[in-house]
């Protein structure tokens, strides 16, 4: 077994050879399964999932749009989606045709890139039903679809998984996987790995039982569907399961981790993002926060909630898990993106996951093993002290545990995390990790509160604020070998979309009060940005056109648990409102208003 | 008259004509209610009956306050009863203490389904299509109109002498009796 320290003592005496290595090694980390589709898209210069790639860089290959002439950018068209809601979706691009996906309810558009003003190709109208909204915790976002195969997969707020012909807009097939009378979602895009597309559920605040399934891309049909709490057959632990601590081994932990029944109404859902190893044939994913909020009620260490599982994609067993906050006190899911890299090690290299996770740490693990490499703090936190490296575990601070019926105050971070769903790029040019991210702390109250299926079940009261000193926003430039921040850009407004690298070494990003900018990746320097004019929380992509030109797109529209103050109309005298985050953003309803547009941008010819 | 012999009860008897009459009232019993008119509107709820639109057809027919809905919006023991059920319904989990959440806001002027209390008692007991889900027949109806009472105070709509002290611990949002009145105003219901 390879040491750990072995390697970070190497890469710190050796940076720029490291960082080159790093460059050469991803194409490994990121090259998909034997001549499939993601690999032709990376040469067609297409985006056909959020992610760009299962090794999930969010990093275009093009070249076209470089920080020497990213000025000159403008815009080539606009699309407005008829839906004032916020928009999360990354815009995916196949053969000449652009697929957005709108927040419920649910409008899928192929817009037709062959033609000027890229006219509306077909549509697509899933009807979820209007109850629907009331079970979504933070706005009624979707992440976005896929394109595999000729087909167009994508998820519907009322649980149901959709597979359209990409030529017709026609509906090919349509699998219920979630109840909303259990206050089950779904809001992720879903992951097309081999003929399997993946899919999980949302509704942690509801007192769900949190699950992954997979469904065959030819019909349908569910393949299998693994839950993250209850008994180990459930969970798909059997004879290949090797956690790497020995916390995480015993038999049915997803059980005995919980008071009598709470896992069945436990959380640990999977609304966030998977990645893939062709080579290692694993998926990666994340566990959401367990329920309720109030952690008095769940006494124990709630497996498998707020973690992370390495699945066989053929089967959904379970290779290994790791937990990031066992016991969770502040809604710290664990659901976010997990990038693939290769890092140099002696005699070669070694796979890992750079994952910058909800709890404020940015963690490396092994992803054959699920073994902590490392885990640096990237925001303040006095939550957690540190991150024990023979447990792999938080070591939480005392004097931040919740007591029922008192207030904790300045808890950091607050329970977005440091970081929450909108993800980070990187770029195998400059060896770094874009994460855009907040800083926000908040007050804490836990409160007892009964399950009634259907209605949420928190138990919390939450009113959060700036962290002190910093900025709310922030997009930082991380140097995974050298574990430490290479730059950083404060942004006053929280960060709440996800961030974009090219090869021309431009990094892009929007913010709350809707611009979208384009950053030198090598120094954070600001290059263009452009108003769209409603708040930025949405997914950038590049793509190469039909008429061989390099595009950047990204939806504009404020909303979100982010944006909420302003599509929820939520009242700012109460400070709990939102879950807490109006307060955070009371100056937002004075700095953009809602929208739902796509904007498009190139060169000039 | 109609009967409620059935006809499988009554065919033992070994008296034909008997039989015939069973089965002939059988028939007619069937149809029983077919021509009835029920002048009086029967005995729907009064809340029901309460109206959400604010234009109507005609010369405007204001719904007059009822009785029971001023009886509990008039009386602090109910208001806070109303205040521990909002809690222990789960209504804080989307409307938070008042400012909103999943659901609206329940201390603004803005009132999709109306914000009298027979209209607050209606769209917690019926629910209403965009996520409000209906509690008839899972909260008792004496209970929904204590909530109903309690959401009345956060847009300072019930009386004064009936509104909440300072809140414990977080305090979240001012004591219900120095929130300011405002007048309901109902929005458009789709959104």
């Amino acid at each position: 077994m390879e040491v750990p320290g072995a390697t970070l003592r190497v890469s710190r005496q050796a940076v720029g050879i490291i960082v080159l290595a790093l460059a050469s090694t991803l194409a490994l980390a990121a090259a998909p399964a034997g001549g499939d589709q993601a690999a032709q898209a990376a040469v067609n210069g297409d985006w056909t999932m959020p992610a760009h790639d299962f090794a999930s860089t969010r990093f275009s290959p093009l070249t076209e749009i470089r920080a020497d002439n990213v000025a000159k950018l403008q815009v080539a068209f606009t699309f407005s989606t008829g839906i004032d809601k916020g928009q999360e979706a990354a815009p995916i691009v196949v053969d000449g045709t652009m697929v957005i996906v709108t927040p419920w309810p649910n409008v899928v558009y192929a817009l037709d890139l062959t033609k000027p003003g890229a006219p509306v190709k077909w549509k697509f109208e899933p009807k979820p039903p209007a109850a629907a909204q009331g079970v979504a915790c933070c706005d009624v976002v979707n992440r976005g679809a896929v394109v595999a195969g000729g087909k167009v997969f994508f998820n519907t707020l009322d649980g149901n998984t959709i597979a359209l012909d990409l030529a017709t807009g026609k509906q090919l097939w349509k699998t219920q996987l979630g109840d909303i009378q259990k206050g089950e979602t779904i809001t992720m895009a879903p992951l097309v790995v081999k003929d399997k597309v993946l899919v999980g559920n949302a509704g942690g605040e509801f007192g769900v039982r949190g699950w992954i399934a997979a469904l065959d891309a030819d019909s349908g049909k569910i393949a299998w569907k693994m839950y993250n709490t209850g008994p180990d057959k459930d969970v798909g632990i059997g004879a290949d399961f090797h956690p790497f601590y020995v916390g995480d081994r015993g038999k049915d932990l997803g059980v005995h981790t919980w008071p009598p029944d709470a896992w069945k109404i436990g959380g640990g859902t999977v609304w966030g993002w998977i990645s893939y190893d062709p080579k290692l044939n694993l998926i990666f994913h994340g566990t959401g926060n367990p329920g309720p909020w109030n952690a008095d009620q769940r006494p124990g260490d709630n497996k498998w909630t707020a973690g992370m599982f390495a699945r066989d994609p053929d089967t959904g067993a379970a290779r290994w898990f790791q937990s990031f906050s066992p016991h969770d006190l502040f809604d710290y899911d664990a659901v976010n993106e997990s990038l693939l890299l290769d890092f140099p090690a002696r005699g070669g290299t070694r796979p890992v996951i750079v994952r910058p996770e909800r709890n404020g740490f940015i963690y490396v693990l092994d992803r054959r093993t699920g073994q902590v490499l490392s885990a640096d703090p990237f925001t303040y936190i006095n939550s957690i002290k540190r991150i024990d490296m023979k447990t792999g575990r938080p070591v939480f601070a005392e004097d931040k545990q919740p007591r029922a019926g008192r207030v904790l105050r300045q808890v950091c971070p607050a329970s977005p995390g440091a970081k929450d769903w909108n993800p980070s790029a990187f770029s195998p040019h400059t060896g770094l990790v874009y994460v855009p991210h907040i800083n926000l702390c908040m007050d804490w109250q836990s409160g007892e509160v009964n399950y009634i299926a259907g209605t949420p079940y928190v138990g919390a009261d939450v009113r959060m604020y700036n962290t002190p000193g910093r900025a709310r926003g922030e997009l930082l430039a991380w140097n995974p070998v050298q574990r430490r921040a290479a730059w950083k850009v404060d942004e006053d407004l929280p960060l709440w979309s996800g961030a974009l690298a090219t090869a021309g070494d431009v990094v892009f990003y929007g913010t709350m009060d809707g611009w979208f900018k384009a950053v030198d990746a090598r120094s954070g320097k600001e290059l263009w940005k452009f108003q769209t004019g409603s708040g930025i929380i949405g997914q950038p992509v590049s793509y190469r056109g039909p008429d061989g030109r390099q595009y950047v797109a990204v939806l504009s529209g404020i909303g979100g648990w982010s944006g909420a103050i302003i599509v929820g109309k939520l009242d700012m005298r109460d400070s709990t409102a939102g879950g807490g985050f109006a307060n955070a953003v009371r100056d937002l309803p004075q700095k953009t208003r809602p929208g739902g547009t796509l904007y498009v941008f190139a060169l000039p010819r | 008259m109609c009967s409620h012999c059935r006809a499988d009860n009554c065919l033992a008897s070994q008296d034909w004509r008997g039989v015939a009459i069973v089965l002939l009232l059988a028939v007619l019993s069937a149809g029983c209610d077919r021509e009835k008119r029920d002048y009086r509107g029967g005995n729907a709820p009064p809340a029901a009956a309460v109206r959400v639109g604010e234009s109507q057809p005609g010369v405007p027919q204001p719904t007059p306050p009822g009785p029971r809905g001023r009886y509990f919006e008039g009386n602090a023991w109910h208001v806070n009863q109303g205040e521990a059920l909002y809690k222990e319904f789960n209504c804080s989990g989307c409307h938070a203490h008042g400012g909103g959440a999943i659901g609206p806001a329940l201390m603004d002027a803005e009132w999709r389904y109306g914000g009298r209390i027979e209209q607050i008692h209606a769209s917690i007991a019926q629910g209403r299509p965009n996520g409000m889900p209906s509690f008839m027949g899972k909260i008792p109806d004496d209970q929904i109109w204590e909530i109903a009472a309690y959401v009345r105070t956060l847009s300072g709509n019930a009386p004064k002498y009936v509104a909440g002290g300072a809140p414990q611990g977080m305090a979240a949002i001012p004591p219900t009796s120095r929130l300011p009145k405002l007048k309901p105003k109902t929005t458009e219901s789709g959104q």
